[in-house]
């Protein structure tokens, strides 16, 4: 693998006060690729972002775009990358197609190219309607696509994408992940950061899982998943249940320890997936004579594999800067 | 899976600048038509240059002004110098606000993320800010003509006088871009205008000359900017100017002491400002 990364970034280290926001962040995005940054408020994520980004100045390591520094060579690094933010940025009392064609013209487009290029934009991404309104009077879905549509104008061949689909409902997240798998058809290598591994999984070919400011694991999402979260299967016992003799049915499908909530008779349960599973959980608690109200199997969250990977529970740490 | 764009950028599509003053020039005009088409948006906001110093001078002119004596002269005359200068650097809390609320929207993360020139969106702001107040004077102007305020002199005079108010204008809107990128909300920026400049401009010559103020206080309002600029724009004018019975450096070389006051506000707030700016968020 003698290909250049897009992204390269070593021991990368920054303080805000007495926060250490960034404590030796090492990161390898391949070109051409969706890379996850996963983990919980505060992790670092944004941070990290912000000095790939050339925005801020980190206090120690080194990190590359494309071979350029982002300290010593921003300007290099400002014609190559695109930056969408948890905020849309954008001029609230301009149209649309204004904004994108002022955005055009900053990244060195002529004007006439931005105006091409800001009409394409708002074709693709649903907003020909609007391109004439104020941003102001957008939904919050349309903004987070004209932002987007704006980070793109210049033809950036990284993207940050910085929690792109926090706040927003389920039809424009699903048409956000559209937008992404449809850029990186195009070739644009993405960094994007989540608190939710469904969304990383769904996008990113990727991951890496931070906290305390390091990656703490790296790889494939379905990798991490089945690894470090699998399933969890829910019970409600029914009153007067026995919960020893509960825990003693379930202990041979458990891949971890199985934490009783006594008041409320709850019972979960890390598994490994399997056809039949909830069945054959039932049988067994069965078998034992311990009644059930409520069963459920859901997918590991993010924080379940925190719980896995760090032994404690994802808590917001620090306000991101 | 269809790619973005019907068709790939070409080198006839990018500006051939790389930095440098081009580039520069090129950013500020394309930032000054933002906040232009805002005005053109939003119109309203011309208020602060409009009719509130109309409202303004409609009150000193007829509720105040026949309680106030000016030395023998017409106190609506007397009072056009003074409106030019609380008008105009009464615009640099719109300024102070504009710049908060750009750095609190992500905006300007974005125009830092960009292959643009640093100091071009500042500059930008404030010289859409010069337009309003060449807007504001005008307004002034008008009102002033309606309630009997003359020009005595030549045309030379008078356009000196509008050049100096602009400058001094200008000087002001960028002590507003410092303000904004210290204060952390619209509303504190807001409240900028009566904590520092109203003070600013009532304890001048702006509105009743200094010689009727208590004595610990003259040499404040003497030597205020505003009382210089007042007096500059009387004597160019031909209007009614008392200051030029002060005994004091200002007061005799008024038209010098604006350029002095607006030349070392310029010194020192348009570089502080760029560094705040450079500095933001490291």
């Amino acid at each position: 693998m003698s290909e250049e990364p897009a992204i390269e970034a070593e021991g990368l280290v920054k303080h805000f006060g007495k926060t250490k926001a960034l404590a030796g962040l090492d990161l390898t995005v391949p070109p051409g690729t969706v890379y996850g940054l996963l983990g919980p408020n505060g992790a670092g994520k944004t941070t990290a972002v912000r000095v790939l980004a050339t925005l801020l100045r980190p206090d120690g390591g080194h990190a590359r775009v494309f071979g350029r520094d982002v300290v010593t060579e921003a300007a290099a690094v400002r014609r190559t990358i695109g930056l969408t933010g948890q905020y849309a940025a954008l001029d609230e009392y301009l149209s649309g197609r204004a904004n994108l064609v002022m955005i055009g013209q900053l990244s060195r487009l002529t004007a006439k190219a931005a105006r091409r290029r800001a009409d394409d934009l708002l074709g693709r991404f649903d907003l020909t309607d609007a391109a004439n309104r104020a941003v102001k009077t957008y939904s919050g879905g349309m903004r987070r696509r004209l932002d987007l549509a704006a980070s793109l104008i210049g033809n950036p061949a990284v993207l940050f994408l910085d929690e792109p689909t926090t706040g927003l409902d389920p039809s424009a997240r699903a048409l956000m992940w559209d937008i992404v798998r449809g850029l990186v058809a195009g070739g644009t290598t993405l960094l994007l950061t989540t608190q939710y591994l469904d969304e990383a999984d769904q996008l990113a070919s990727r991951v890496a899982v931070i906290d305390g400011g390091k990656v703490i694991a790296e790889g494939a999402p379905a990798e991490l998943k089945s690894s470090l979260g699998g399933q969890r299967i829910a019970l409600t016992l029914a009153v007067g249940a026995d919960t020893q003799a509960a825990i003693s049915a379930l202990k041979p499908f458990a891949t971890g320890t199985i934490v009783p909530n006594e008041p409320d008779r709850l019972l979960e349960v890390p598994v490994s997936a399997g056809d039949g599973l909830a069945t054959e959980v039932l049988r067994a608690l069965d078998a034992m004579g311990v009644r059930v109200s409520d069963i459920s199997v859901r997918s590991a969250s993010l924080d379940d594999v925190f719980l896995t990977l760090t032994g404690h529970k994802a808590e917001e740490q620090e306000e991101e800067a | 899976m269809t790619a973005l764009f019907a068709d790939d950028l070409t080198t006839a599509d990018l500006t051939t600048e790389r930095g440098g003053p081009a580039q520069f020039l090129s950013d500020v005009w394309v930032l000054t038509k933002r906040s232009i088409a805002r005005i053109r948006n939003e119109p309203e906001t011309l208020s602060d240059v409009t009719i509130q110093p109309v409202l303004f001078v409609l009150m000193f002119a007829y509720v105040f002004g026949g309680a106030i004596g000016v030395g023998g002269g017409n106190y609506h005359e007397y009072l056009i110098g003074g409106m030019l200068g609380m008008g105009l650097a009464q615009t640099a809390p719109g300024t102070a606000v504009a710049v908060v609320s750009d750095m609190s929207t992500g905006l300007i993360d974005r125009f830092r993320s960009l292959p643009m020139s640093r100091a071009a969106v500042l500059t930008a702001r404030t010289i859409a800010d010069l337009l309003t107040q060449v807007i504001g004077a005008a307004a002034i102007a008008l009102v002033g003509l309606a309630i009997g305020w003359r020009i005595h002199t030549g045309a030379g005079d008078a356009i000196e006088a509008f050049a100096l108010a602009l400058l001094f204008g200008y000087a002001f809107t960028w002590a507003g871009v410092c303000l904004g990128m210290v204060l952390r909300s619209p509303e504190a920026a807001q409240q900028s205008g009566f904590i520092i400049f109203l003070p600013l401009t009532f304890i001048s010559s702006a509105f009743v000359p200094t010689q009727s103020m208590p004595g610990w206080l003259q040499p404040v309002a003497v030597w205020n900017p505003m009382s210089s600029l007042a007096a500059a724009c009387r004597h160019l004018f031909g209007n009614p100017n008392p200051a030029a019975l002060v005994h004091a450096w200002p007061a005799q070389h008024p038209e010098l002491a604006v350029v002095c006051w607006s030349a070392a506000m310029l010194a020192i707030f348009a570089p502080l400002a760029v560094r705040l700016y450079r500095g933001k968020g490291r």
